[in-house]
């Protein structure tokens, strides 16, 4: 590893041959299957570094985050599928969906502004689940959204007359839409990083982590709480419209059973459990929370393999286990598995500030 | 700047018949006094006159029940605190109000949202004019740690300096904002005398680079040696205002505040 480190230009190029590689890797290893679980890994960490600016960077907790995932997804519905006749190119919608969820991010995040704490999280729930309800019920008077049947035979991205599904021989290899979803969750991922990164390092981001901190002494210090706050918002939307759209081209069909609360929880689980306000942490929370549910589905046929039936459902127990890791990691690790510096200092200070008064006394 | 225009002192900040009321209780009643320019004014009282509630309601934190601030001539009362610090009118918080999380440089550079412009395409683009402010942003903040004897803590958290340098960060935070006029809200409290020499040392500085200070202090020997004029308040009422000399002799002041200890 050090010698990797002493030599960063290398460690990008091999990373790079390794995103590319990957998932021939993996479904030479694993099976096609588990291709499509690396292109939710990738949604799901799109999601996550959206919802990061508005938690882990602006400190404003946010349960409902997954309406805008679902306001993206039905926007890209509404205007690429048969439902309306539409079939816009995906390179048009995506924007349009970004921008709708960025909206409502503003929408939501107006009525909120006094709010913090535990009563903004209570706020930003119900907003997550009015929008998922309208997403149920609005078959009628007029069919908008198809109800909780959903919407099906979404157009799936193309590319230049290329369309994302299907298999063809290139190279030697067999390419399926899933591959190039995959290429495609990557850009936009990789291009996500780079938008969240950058901000945290500017004016805006320090702007963030001051409101974080202390919401008083930043309105003291010149910062527009209102605009910063509202800005974080729909950033942060922006990404989960963005998602939503990448989300429906892919699955071809959603309804509103996708965009339910646990959807919420589980992009903020991944964000606490990997660093808040870190983004290779909230990768790797990503990636670890896709990851080991579909592992943990082989439980099933681990139990029919050994005692020729099914004891425990694996469904069950993977809450159970989730559950259990997540309590684990507060108490051990309570600022993520791969924090910021500074969010590790900050669980880390207690012991520190003691130290400090003994110095001093 | 020059720093003392003996003959006709201009007035930076008027506080004009300012109320405020919480619910039945009056907090200020009728406060009237100013500010003149390049000048240290030591607002002063026992516990509960009023002080911190007067400098909360002239930066926008509170709004006044009647009456009107003006900072430079233009009104800033009710006004939002953000709008209050663009027009150069910083201030720092009694019960210290660091980012602590951050290091005590982002503190600073914080100071400089108000007088920066970077948007959100801009952050993004990472632009020329971005990469410019940036580094003029942090070439200040630098300039600003060192200024106030921080030069050595820069990388350090906010939050693990020692108290008397968290005092000194927060000058250097709100310095930040270019104020014309700069509040501190008991600045010294809880240091010992060699600490206290030194911020007064500071604040001295600060005036002949042209500042003006408005300083609420409870230590009395350190308002009277340092300000310039002083007024003061009992039970949110002005009680007194003028020279230190002869506010320490006025029999109201005495009475309320400064017991027999003259």
């Amino acid at each position: 590893m050090a010698w990797l480190r002493a030599r960063p230009r290398l460690a990008l190029l091999l990373l790079a041959a390794l995103l590319i590689a990957l998932p021939f890797l993996v479904g030479a290893g694993l099976g096609r299957s588990w291709v499509r679980v690396l292109d939710f890994v990738l949604i799901y960490a799109l999601l996550a570094i959206g919802l990061n600016i508005v938690v882990g960077y602006a400190g404003l907790l946010d349960l409902g985050y997954i309406a805008f995932y679902a306001l993206g997804a039905y926007l890209y519905a509404w205007l690429a599928s048969p439902h309306f006749g539409l079939h816009l190119p995906f390179w048009a919608v995506l924007p349009l969906g970004a921008a709708l969820a960025g909206l409502f991010g503003v929408l939501l995040g107006a009525p909120t502004l006094r709010l913090r704490g535990d009563y903004l999280a209570i706020v930003t729930l119900g907003f997550g689940e009015i929008i998922r309800i309208f997403m149920n019920n609005l078959n009628a008077p007029f069919n908008l959204t198809n109800g909780p049947q959903g919407m099906n035979l979404i157009d799936p991205v193309s590319v230049g007359g290329l369309a994302f599904e299907g298999q063809r021989q290139f190279l030697g290899l067999t390419v399926t839409g899933l591959h190039l979803y995959y290429y495609l969750f990557l850009a936009f991922t990789l291009l996500a990083i780079g938008v969240a990164m950058r901000l945290q390092d500017s004016r805006i981001g320090r702007a963030w982590a001051a409101l974080r901190e202390d919401e008083v002494a930043a309105a003291a210090m010149g910062i527009n709480t209102r605009n910063v706050k509202l800005l974080a918002f729909a950033m942060g939307a922006m990404f989960g419209g963005l998602a939503g759209g990448l989300f429906a081209a892919f699955q071809g069909f959603i309804s509103p059973e996708s965009f339910n609360l646990w959807e919420s929880i589980l992009v903020l689980c991944m964000i606490v459990l990997g660093g808040m306000g870190n983004i290779p942490g909230v990768i790797l929370g990503a990636v670890l929370l896709t990851v080991i549910p579909e592992a943990l589905r082989y439980l099933g046929d681990l139990q029919r393999a050994t005692l020729g039936h099914v004891a425990v459902d694996p469904s069950d127990l993977r809450m159970l286990l989730f559950g259990l890791s997540l309590v684990a990691m507060m108490l051990w690790r309570p600022a993520g598995l791969w924090p910021s510096r500074q969010r590790k200092r900050e669980f880390a200070s207690e012991d520190e500030h003691a130290d400090l008064y003994d110095a001093r006394a | 700047m020059p720093t003392s225009t003996m003959p006709a002192p201009e007035c930076l900040l008027s506080v004009e018949g300012v109320c405020k009321r919480f619910g039945g209780l009056a907090a200020l009643e009728d406060v009237t006094l100013s500010v003149n320019e390049g000048e240290i004014f030591g607002l002063i009282g026992p516990n509960g006159a009023g002080k911190t509630t007067l400098f909360n309601c002239m930066t926008g934190l509170y709004s006044v029940t009647s009456g009107a601030v003006r900072l430079a001539g233009e009104a800033v009362q009710n006004r939002k605190p953000h709008e209050v610090v663009k027009r150069g009118f910083a201030r720092t918080f009694q019960n210290i109000r660091l980012f602590a999380n951050m290091t005590a440089l982002e503190n600073v550079m914080v100071g400089r949202h108000v007088r920066s412009h970077a948007t959100v395409i801009g952050a993004i683009l990472r632009c020329r004019r971005t990469r410019e402010e940036e580094t003029a942003i942090r070439a200040r903040a630098h300039e600003l740690m060192e200024y106030v004897g921080l030069g050595h803590k820069v990388r350090a958290l906010a939050g693990h300096l020692a108290y008397g340098e968290q005092r000194r960060l927060e000058i250097a935070r709100a310095l930040a904002t270019n104020p014309k006029l700069l509040a501190l809200d008991e600045p010294v409290a809880g240091m010992n005398p060699a600490e206290r020499q030194q911020m007064a040392d500071l604040f001295r500085r600060l005036r002949e680079d042209g500042r003006t200070l408005l300083l609420i202090e409870h230590d009395v020997k350190l308002v009277m040696g340092l300000c310039d004029r002083v007024a003061v308040l009992d039970y949110g009422r002005k009680i007194a205002e003028g020279a230190p000399a002869e506010v320490r002799k006025d029999p109201a002041v005495i009475a309320a505040y400064l017991g027999g200890a003259t």
